[in-house]
């Protein structure tokens, strides 16, 4: 089995599941409503065909100026096809997401992460804290919002003789430099190979 | 009169030498018995992904050396592939038989300092004396070819920074001659060595069902007899020309993912010297101006070099659009990059899939049921580097 057979089955067994499907860098993504999400990645499980046994990572993304606000991208390996998978869901901080750790154990710390770093909640998930950032950490760090240099730091204080939290002092704010301009980038690899498919 | 079972909670480390860096496990102990291991991550949290989103492709490259700090190559070389697929870019002969090169000395690094130092826990003191002596020499290697021994940021999108030395490649041959005697040195210490079995064989078994639905990946897939290599199934760069096997083992416990990593290292060894016999003379970088940056010969020459130069180190170099995901075989298992490009000159978000996050997770499941004594043993067979966990 390959990516187009892969992509001919689940578009015919998960039609009505499933809002499209596109093979992009030989990678194959499908793009599923949140609502039908635990049922395809069941089917991609327990399928005889597909065999999906692994999850390989949750990554979300956070994009403040569309309709729906923030993206989840499920990544799945098949050892026995050789081939891997993206189920894309995108969705506004309103809607809760299935946890699909009773089907995959090892999605528990990954949507743990994503809960840390984005705040997006999981329904059902079995134990739903913080993970990498700090014990009494505030805020959601990986959300286009959230400033680079954070709002608190952390330092020893000789005269309380402790570890003290206070807010980021700094000299010179973080700057961001626009280099927009007319330096055509790598577009041109594309003219380029444009250009060899009508000479050849 | 039915007895009131007493549990007690025990803190192990974030300061303890069996931590392999700063973990802190909090666990549920009835006696001597593990009941529930909590493992508290991130004390290491840097924010690599989120500063990566600040930073143009190149100036984000020397992250990945911070994260697996004992292999750092291995995981430039996921980032490298990843920019390369969306600037779908071919490189140079010579660049991809270099960048094997220092990925299987990664891998030697690597399970030398994991194989020492779980000897170490159990133990032994001698092993790592020795192996860290050929650490030492594999990291003149680095020294030589990248200028720094740990945090090499050698490779680059389309190639890799710059040629080997003289006699590098030469120097790096003979270690290759003399290095399999040292790794039976270290066999000849550890594998039959009575103490050593008894602390590992039949010690933190994973059923291949398991290490799937665990997400295990690399050596943690392999010890269970799952003949799964991204170098083999999945070959990138010059894997698919070089001969090497895939070791397996039987139990899926701790001794077996120690003989697994033992002859990883043989086969990593085989690698390289296929890799110095075949290795052409050649550029070692993409030729493509508007990606690798002109030589300083051509800085003084030609202007357009110059305006290179410029907008290569102040913008950098923009890459098209599209979301990709690329793994490589890392020491430790499958280390993979999800990049989201929006088309500019900086990632607009790049997950780092760490293989040790998904391993150090399944400590609860491995543990339960152990003796108090065997977690370090558990914790330093499944080679957990904390740069990776935490990000």
């Amino acid at each position: 089995m390959n990516l187009t057979d892969l992509n001919k089955l689940i578009n015919s067994e998960l039609t009505t599941k499933i809002k499209n499907t596109n093979i992009e860098n030989n990678e194959l993504s499908i793009d599923v409503k949140v609502e039908n999400l635990y049922q395809v990645i069941l089917f991609l499980k327990t399928d005889e065909k597909c065999k999906f046994k692994q999850l390989i990572d949750i990554a979300a993304a956070d994009y403040p100026d569309e309709e729906y606000r923030f993206e989840i991208c499920y990544l799945f390996l098949s050892h026995e096809n050789n081939l891997r998978i993206k189920i894309i869901i995108n969705f506004n901080l309103d809607e809760k997401i299935p946890s699909i750790t009773k089907l995959y154990p090892s999605a528990n710390w990954m949507e743990r992460e994503v809960f840390d770093m984005y705040g997006i909640k999981f329904k059902n998930h079995p134990d739903l804290r913080r993970i990498l950032t700090d014990y009494g950490f505030d805020g959601h760090p990986l959300r286009k919002d959230f400033p680079l240099t954070g709002f608190n730091e952390v330092r020893y204080s000789e005269k309380d003789k402790k570890v003290i939290y206070e807010k980021v002092k700094l000299e010179q704010d973080y700057r961001k430099f626009d280099f927009d301009s007319p330096w055509e980038g790598t577009k041109y690899i594309d003219e380029i190979k444009n250009k060899g498919k009508q000479d050849g | 009169m039915a007895k009131e079972k007493k549990t007690m909670n025990l803190n192990f480390g974030p300061q303890h030498p069996a931590a392999h860096g700063v973990l802190r496990l909090i666990l549920e102990l009835d006696g001597e018995l593990v009941e529930k291991v909590d493992p508290h991550i991130g004390l290491l949290h840097r924010g690599t992904e989120k500063l990566i989103e600040h930073k143009t492709y190149a100036q984000a490259l020397p992250y990945f050396d911070r994260l697996d700090y004992v292999a750092p190559m291995n995981q430039e070389h996921a980032f490298a592939l990843a920019t390369e697929k969306l600037l779908d870019i071919q490189i140079p002969i010579r660049a991809q038989y270099l960048r094997v090169i220092f990925c299987e000395i990664g891998r030697i690094l690597s399970h030398l300092l994991n194989i020492t130092t779980q000897a170490l826990d159990v133990g032994a003191l001698t092993p790592s004396l020795w192996g860290f002596e050929e650490r030492e020499t594999l990291m003149t290697f680095y020294e030589r070819a990248s200028g720094s021994r740990l945090h090499a940021n050698y490779f680059r999108t389309g190639g890799v920074h710059q040629d080997v030395p003289n006699n590098l490649l030469v120097d790096i041959g003979k270690f290759c001659e003399t290095f399999p005697k040292i790794i039976d040195d270290l066999e000849n210490l550890l594998t039959d060595n009575r103490i050593f079995k008894q602390r590992n064989v039949q010690i933190g078994i994973v059923t291949k069902e398991e290490a799937l639905a665990h997400s295990f990946s690399g050596v943690m897939l392999r010890g269970s007899g799952v003949p799964w290599d991204l170098r083999k199934s999945q070959p990138y760069e010059c894997y698919k020309d070089l001969d090497f096997k895939v070791p397996v083992g039987k139990n899926g416990d701790c001794y077996d993912r120690y003989l697994c990593r033992v002859e990883e290292m043989r086969e990593s060894v085989k690698i390289i010297k296929q890799c110095l016999k075949k290795i052409p003379i050649g550029p070692i970088k993409t030729v493509d101006g508007k990606i690798s940056p002109p030589t300083r010969d051509q800085l003084k020459e030609s202007m357009e070099a110059l305006i290179h130069h410029f907008k290569l180190f102040t913008e950098g170099y923009r890459v098209p659009e599209g979301k990709v995901y690329t793994a490589v075989e890392a020491p430790k298992g499958e280390f993979g990059v999800y990049l989201i490009s929006d088309g500019s000159s900086k990632p607009y978000r790049c997950k780092i899939r760490a293989p040790g996050f998904s391993h150090l997770q399944a400590m609860d499941y491995l543990l339960k049921g152990h003796m108090l004594a065997d977690v370090p043993a558990v914790l330093g067979s499944l080679d957990i580097v904390f740069g990776e966990v935490d990000r």
